[in-house]
């Protein structure tokens, strides 16, 4: 093979363009519409027969719509967004076959759309984590799929030989993905097994999508943004070597709650694989120090903060899984509100957070300096961060509270309940601070994207109707 | 890592082990499972729902019960009590036997106003002996074996569940959080359709304090008829419904009703038996006594 010139900057965002406008821009429409059923699902919780009339609002509704818009509308598309253009941008080449890849963002949307009416009405699969429909779920694979080959193929195309380590975790995450979820899919939904057996699959599945498929995203655009923004090289290669092979060496066993009627052996084997997630997350941590150490870059409710926060929240969502693993503490803690303020720190926190700076840093550089308001992202940032820990430690907390007055016998049920409603309230402070943040972070992207196809729509009329026929552009 | 398939191979290695431990090694070990006899009555457990608790089941999915209801209980150890039936014709011979255990228990008291629970041993192996030496004194005991735990205490159920209970769901439904209280036992509890129902649609019209919401989508409201429909709820106070005009449960009312009253995973199984007498709870909200 003969070399190739290195791609020019212009040329892989250029490639990149569209289909990340695809990916992203659903994602945040997902992500809005997802915080707004956040919403609703919590003011059941105020006034319990808010919804008594309409069932497409319901919990059992409103709630697995919230869950699965955040997830598959918003986690598994922006992180797809953003690893395709480290591919790229790592690679130095452009995005293979770019428009295919907007086909498969647009595949991947309608996907959601058909999981979401199907959850609305009534056709969850009653799995958690995978309440979309069977054929939203097929449709969802496609989409992957297809974006998976040509995330592929640009990879194999790659001009830059030398791997960095967000490489690894971008590709490992397209390995893992589309393996949990056609095994899910295919054991819970087309060929279903037998008893169980599901729950054992629907825990695994779970487990290696929030727990494994998350954080290798997310750190794979935690290891690329953060040296760039603070011109510090990432510290240290073999410290990311370690993470990488803790994470997923441990991370994959985790999911099955300790109560599971499963052979013993499963949840004990989960629970420590839980305890040993300290490792990685300790490891990020060292990681995130060294590199932002003495670095002169402003925080300031940039990319750089909402990273920042996400590996805090990521490293606390880890604490929280490693103890509730302990056996002294899951008797409290299990079925209680702690382990969904656990999740929504790791989606929220962790992962919604590093998305967030990760396309707050690539969009300027898609459309131009100076449309990507700053000003609208710091109020993002201070809506959405205080909105996390108010959804997220009330739930902790509360959690804990219900667990110590459950394990007491002698405590009516009915007060045990009661006693979480304060909390719950208190986090639907946060839900609403959380919509708000995400509304605006919609149109802040919107009005980015609107403000290029302007321009670019201005310099296409300008030279349409310029007098004398225009040449190469200077 | 300088190579790409190092990564793919570490990927591949990882995540093909848990697969091999949480989707290949119980499919192998419980993927076969099938009806297995209680003890000591030999019944076949657990045997299919009826066809409207079936479809009951469906509407328990649609609605996403799950998300506040877990139905999977738990519990600490089991306690397991001797309880004398018989004296036996000899009554020193047995005092001086159950003397050697407890010397408290050589003393005459200890044959008056049987049976009773003389005494508790950690578990079955415990018993044994004791049991051995009760019947060649010629007397009579059993054990009774009971299962212990917050759960069990709630009276929300007789013993832990077991992966047999789910053998026919579909989807499996164990729940990860108790915003209500868990519902594997729930038919034993409130084996009354009725009950269910009227609890459906006026949670707090049955349960003072409850902080379910109520389904009244599942209800429809009709003008009363000549004569009144023999389903309606029957309601009372704050929750009746206006003069003129009756509560009448829809289909998917009736069957996720029926479903409710079928959950009851209290079968006692080789592996998780137990021996005590039903004594179902009042209430699941009430306290225990």
């Amino acid at each position: 093979m003969t070399a190739i010139p290195p791609t020019s900057q212009q040329q892989i965002d250029n490639s990149c363009r569209l289909p990340l406008f695809a990916l992203f821009g659903g994602a945040a429409v997902w992500l809005a519409l997802s915080s707004v059923f956040g919403v609703f699902a919590s003011l059941t919780f105020h006034k319990p027969s808010m919804f008594a009339d309409c069932a497409m609002l319901s919990y059992g509704r409103a709630f697995p719509a919230w869950a699965n818009l955040l997830v598959y509308g918003f986690c598994l598309p922006a992180g797809l967004g953003v690893g395709l253009w480290l591919l790229a941008r790592l690679g130095r080449v452009e995005l293979a076959k770019p428009w295919l890849i907007v086909v498969g963002a647009k595949l991947w949307h309608a996907g959601v759309l058909v999981g979401l009416i199907g959850i609305l009405a009534g056709q969850s699969t009653g799995f958690e984590w995978l309440e979309m429909p069977r054929p939203a779920a097929v449709i969802l694979f496609l989409a992957f799929m297809l974006i998976t080959v040509w995330a592929y193929v640009t990879y194999t195309r790659r001009t830059e030989a030398s791997l960095y380590p967000s490489q690894w975790f971008v590709l490992a995450a397209l390995l893992w993905f589309p393996w949990i979820f056609s095994t899910a899919t295919l054991l819970l939904q087309i060929l279903p097994v037998r008893g169980v057996v599901q729950a054992s699959v629907a825990w695994w599945f779970a487990g290696n999508l929030l727990n494994v498929w998350l954080t290798l995203a997310g750190l794979a655009s935690t290891f690329y943004v953060l040296p760039k923004l603070t011109g510090r090289p990432l510290q240290s290669y073999y410290l990311a070597l370690f993470v990488f092979w803790t994470l997923i060496l441990f991370g994959t066993w985790t999911g099955i709650p300790a109560a599971a009627a499963l052979p013993a052996w499963m949840p004990t084997l989960s629970g420590a694989a839980s305890v040993m997630m300290l490792i990685p997350a300790l490891a990020v941590v060292a990681i995130v120090i060294l590199t932002v150490r003495g670095s002169q870059t402003p925080c300031g409710g940039g990319p750089l903060c909402f990273t920042k926060f996400a590996v805090g929240s990521l490293m606390l969502a880890t604490v929280l899984l490693a103890i509730s693993a302990c056996p002294q503490v899951s008797r409290v803690t299990d079925y209680t509100w702690f382990g969904h303020g656990q999740t929504v720190l790791r989606i929220y926190g962790f992962f919604t957070m590093t998305m967030f700076g990760a396309i707050y840093h690539i969009m300027p550089q898609l459309v131009g300096p100076g449309r990507v308001c700053p000003r609208w992202m710091r109020i993002n940032f201070w809506l959405v961060m205080p909105g996390i820990l108010l959804l997220a430690l009330p739930l902790v907390f509360g959690g804990i509270a219900q667990g110590l007055k459950f394990i007491d016998a002698t405590i009516p049920f009915v007060d045990v309940s009661k006693s979480t409603l304060m909390a719950f309230r208190i986090s639907t402070l946060g839900e609403f601070f959380i919509a708000v943040g995400n509304l605006i972070f919609l149109f802040n992207l919107l009005a980015a994207m609107v403000g290029y196809y302007r321009s670019v729509g201005k310099t296409a009329f300008a030279e349409a109707t310029a007098l004398q026929p225009v040449g190469v552009k200077p | 890592m300088k190579s790409s398939a190092l990564v793919f191979l570490a990927a591949f290695i990882a995540l093909s082990a848990s697969w091999g431990g949480f989707v290949l090694a119980p499919q192998l070990q419980l993927g076969r499972a099938a009806q297995v006899k209680t003890i000591p009555a030999q019944d076949n457990y657990p045997v299919a729902r009826p066809g409207l608790a079936a479809q009951g089941a469906e509407v328990y999915r649609s609605l996403g019960c799950v998300y506040c209801h877990s139905q999977s209980v738990g519990q600490d150890g089991v306690k397991c009590e001797i309880v004398l039936t018989d004296a036996g014709t000899n009554a020193i011979a047995t005092l001086a036997a159950l003397g050697k255990f407890n010397a408290e228990l050589g003393k005459p008291t200890t044959l008056a106003l049987l049976p009773k629970a003389i005494l508790q041993v950690a578990d079955m192996n415990a018993a044994d002996p004791i049991l051995k030496a009760i019947s060649s004194a010629g007397a009579k005991a059993q054990v009774l074996v009971s299962a212990l735990g917050p759960d069990m205490a709630r009276g929300w159920g007789r013993r832990r569940t077991v992966a047999q209970d789910y053998l026919y769901d579909l989807p499996v439904q164990p729940g990860s959080r108790r915003a209500g209280p868990d519902l594997a036992n729930v038919g034993w509890r409130w084996p009354d359709a009725n009950w269910q129902l009227r609890h459906l649609y006026a949670p707090a019209a049955e349960v003072q304090g409850s902080t379910m919401p109520a389904y009244r989508f599942l209800f429809e409201l009709r003008p009363l008829g000549k004569p009144a429909a023999a389903s309606a709820l029957q309601l009372s106070g704050a929750f009746a419904p206006p003069a003129g005009f009756e509560i009448v449960p829809t289909d998917a009312a009736r069957a996720l009703a029926a479903y409710l009253v079928s959950l009851r995973a209290d079968a006692p199984l080789f592996e998780s038996p137990f021996t005590a007498p039903a004594a179902p709870a009042a209430a699941t909200n009430s306290p225990v006594k």
